[in-house]
């Protein structure tokens, strides 16, 4: 097992390095390309997301091991003001902000497994894998 | 440190090549620079190449889209060429379809979209001037078809 890659998200530059990291950890956990594509494409809009509407957070990624099989583990955490109604912020189209209210749903349909755990006043904390086939 | 993408001219058409990983001020940048530059160039068509664009997220996709937009409004045509496949299926299942935005597989096609726009634009047009629709072809792209 390798170290977790630990990344600090607190500018634009922060949403780029967390897509180089997560696809060189891809590249490395032997993604197929297609996989590799929406693992990286799910990162960076969870990065920003955590950037914009969670003032900032940090990202983990890491190669993982689990029921014999193998694939890549990406923690995204905030501080920020939390998600009130989680289910609603879930469905497509609906934003806080200004953006397309595609991030979290749409991330969630280019992974295998998405836990989205937030609570008011508690920070968000989204851990997403993608498992090699 | 987000860097400046090169808006190149040739012709009556704006080429845009994206060749690193932009950072969402970059992009905006962007946007916000070939609107000025439709206006300023006159240009009838933009041609944004994405051949070495490895993910397009949301962020990327909107951007894709407000410049078709922004363009049409201004007059003038988008075509999005070199989409990878891997990122034509992550986009469809992130949920962005990309409908309002042209396509074609290669710069060279994208540049025929726009022609064969051009030409429809000067059949439809009676008073449009025949040697302005000329000037514009870009070299070498009117052969075949």
């Amino acid at each position: 097992m390798t170290e977790p890659a630990v990344l600090s998200i607190t500018g634009n530059n922060g949403v780029v390095m967390a897509r180089q990291t997560v696809r060189s950890l891809a590249q490395d956990c032997r993604l197929s390309l297609v996989e590799q594509t929406k693992l990286v494409t799910a990162a960076s809009e969870l990065a920003r997301n955590a950037l914009i509407y969670g003032g900032g957070g940090t990202m983990t990624a890491s190669i993982v091991d689990e029921f014999g099989r193998r694939g890549v583990r990406v923690v995204f955490a905030d501080q920020g003001p939390g998600i009130a109604d989680v289910d609603l912020a879930l469905t497509d189209g609906w934003t806080s902000g200004n953006g397309m209210g595609l991030g979290l749903s749409g991330s969630r349909r280019l992974v295998d497994d998405f836990v989205l755990d937030s609570a008011v006043g508690r920070g968000t904390t989204v851990t997403i894998t993608k498992w090699a086939r | 440190m987000s860097e400046q993408v090169p808006i190149l001219q040739i012709g009556q058409v704006l080429l845009v090549s994206i060749q690193t990983d932009l950072d969402d001020h970059a992009v905006m940048r962007l946007q916000d620079e070939l609107a000025s530059r439709v206006v300023e160039s006159m240009a009838d068509g933009v041609v944004i190449d994405i051949t070495a664009v490895e993910i397009v997220d949301s962020f990327v996709g909107r951007m894709l889209a407000t410049i078709a937009t922004i363009s049409r409004l201004l007059d003038a045509d988008t075509v999005v060429v070199g989409m990878r496949p891997a990122v034509a299926i992550t986009l469809v299942e992130l949920g962005l379809s990309l409908g309002g935005v042209t396509t074609a597989l290669t710069l060279d096609k994208g540049l025929r979209v726009l022609e064969r726009r051009r030409l429809e634009a000067a059949a439809g047009d009676g008073d449009a001037e025949p040697g302005a629709v000329e000037a514009g072809f870009p070299p070498g792209g009117a052969i075949d078809s």
